[in-house]
């Protein structure tokens, strides 16, 4: 088994409470299932849409955000499959795509 | 959750106490998403709360301005945390519950105002789901929520209630929303059951937090939550299997909450102290009545009439005469009791009540006149306010039917 890192990028935020109940009752169960199919190494954490980016030699800070609101990382999760298809394959079930997001899909980088 | 951070806040700051804890929420919902619920939701979100009230007061410089109560405290990063934490203890919390409580119920605000603004900020509720309980416009409740808003906002602080000549002074206003607001429940033209329980267990939720305040504990404050539970024990077979409304006299009662049943009989007999005799402590114990009795036959229908009796004479209102008149023909016979229909005070307040018309029809039904009973039916049809409530007046229908 090999480790992949997806990375949720660009969502649409809720913009109501309860349909913040929704998108998240779709997220955990599917984490639930994932989890079930062992392919869970972390389910990781979602992410502040805000922060601090430093660049340059000079090291300067500059507030974020750090890409276009369509690119931005919302968060992260480590998961675990045979090879990159199958990774890719698993991510297609990611409730993201109802809301305009996408899933970058890396490989980790073996020792 | 709002009550603890208008408390920090200060009223005229509840927009902003709301926007804490609507992103407190939607902070909870996205951690949750990837972690799981954690053991204790509530717990959390109240730590998260926190945790935002206390970067809100460090990004306004004007701290003291947005937080009157903590005072200087809120000047200084040592402390500015133990002074919000303080506010966010158990025993605080509940305090802040009844503080609230007490606010809403100011006298400048109209009974259903007060009612509207407990079930939106004690007890969560959206505006939309303030119009569904109260079957009103949501444009008119979200008015009436705001106008409420206004006023109370002209108040700095919480309503007061160490002191317990505060508490007492305004005890009778906050016993009458909570009454109101379980009726709401109870008997209230709201479609959807799962509203109408939860509004009940609401109501004796914030009934018990004014009784464990020692100022709130009177026998009145008693005896309401005798007549809440009393009442709530009978929810579960108001509706049959078919989830088709049935009436008191032909319930299962069986399916009555025994729990709920021993709960309101002990708040019953707590609530025999002092001299003072409540409309609660009479409702109270009509519901006993009920309660206690095994069959609709085996009940103390004279009892009962007395006790009506004594009620009027505390609360004036057609419809608790409706309802005596209709505990005198369980007693007396139908003709007795149709005499006491007629005999109604100001019975044209009960001109759009469609169990006013349902009343006649039984009894005209009962004593055989089965023509004018159908019409009596026709018309309790027309005023029904709900589907439930149109297919038990057109069963009623067809038992005329079957007897003519």
């Amino acid at each position: 088994m090999s480790q992949y890192l997806f990375l949720y990028r660009g969502a649409q935020r809720p913009t109501s409470p309860t349909e913040a109940q929704q998108v998240m009752q779709k997220w955990m169960t599917w984490f639930e299932e994932l989890g079930k199919r062992g392919h869970i190494k972390d389910p990781g954490q979602p992410l502040e849409p805000t922060g601090k980016v430093v660049k340059g030699r000079q090291k300067s800070v500059t507030d974020g955000p750090f890409a276009e609101a369509k690119d931005l990382v919302g968060g992260y999760t480590i998961v675990e499959a045979t090879d990159i298809a199958e990774a890719a394959e698993i991510s297609k079930g990611c409730p993201i795509f109802e809301r305009d997001g996408f899933v970058e899909v890396r490989p980790v980088m073996k020792m | 959750m709002i009550s603890v951070l208008t408390r920090i806040f200060g009223f005229h700051n509840l927009a902003l106490a709301e926007d804490v804890v609507q992103d407190a929420f939607c902070q909870a919902l996205e951690v949750w998403k990837f972690r799981g619920l954690p053991e204790n939701p509530s717990a959390w979100l109240m730590a998260c709360a926190q945790r935002k009230a206390i970067d809100v007061l460090r990004r306004e410089r004007t701290a003291r301005e947005f937080a009157p109560e903590l005072g200087r405290l809120a000047e200084s990063e040592w402390t500015l945390v133990p002074a919000v934490e303080q506010r966010f203890a158990p025993h605080t919390i509940q305090d802040d519950l009844l503080r609230m409580m007490f606010s809403c119920c100011d006298p400048r605000l109209k009974e259903e105002a007060q009612v509207a603004l407990i079930l939106h900020i004690l007890c969560g509720l959206s505006v939309g789901e303030v119009a569904g309980a109260l079957v009103a416009g949501h444009a008119a409740v979200e008015k009436r929520i705001g106008r409420a808003k206004q006023v109370l906002a002209g108040a700095r602080g919480l309503y007061e209630i160490a002191d317990e000549r505060q508490v007492t002074a305004r005890l009778p206003a906050v016993q009458r929303a909570l009454y109101l607001l379980f009726n709401e429940g109870y008997h209230g033209a709201s479609t959807q059951d799962v509203i109408r329980g939860e509004l009940c267990r609401d109501a004796i939720r914030l009934a018990r937090l004014l009784q464990e305040h020692p100022a709130g504990d009177t026998p009145a404050t008693r005896a309401l939550i005798a007549l809440m539970c009393l009442h709530a024990a009978r929810l579960p077979s108001r509706l049959d299997a078919e989830g088709e409304l049935r009436s008191l006299l032909d319930q299962d009662r069986s399916r009555w909450d025994r729990a709920l049943l021993a709960e309101g009989q002990h708040w019953l007999e707590r609530s025999a102290t002092g001299a003072e005799l409540s409309d609660y402590h009479l409702e109270a114990a009509i519901a006993w009545m009920h309660g206690s009795a095994r069959s609709a036959e085996a009940t103390d229908w004279p009892r009962i009439v007395a006790l009506y009796d004594q009620l009027l004479a505390v609360r004036p209102s057609p419809v608790v005469a409706l309802n005596r008149a209709i505990a005198v023909a369980q007693a007396e016979g139908p003709e007795r009791g149709l005499a006491a229909i007629r005999a109604i005070d100001r019975v044209e307040k009960l001109e759009r009540y469609p169990f006013y018309p349902a009343a006649l029809a039984e009894l005209e039904l009962r004593r055989g006149h089965t023509d004018v009973a159908r019409e009596h039916f026709e018309r309790a049809k027309s005023l029904a306010r709900n589907p439930s409530e149109r297919r038990f007046f057109e069963q009623r229908l067809e038992a005329c039917g079957a007897s003519g």
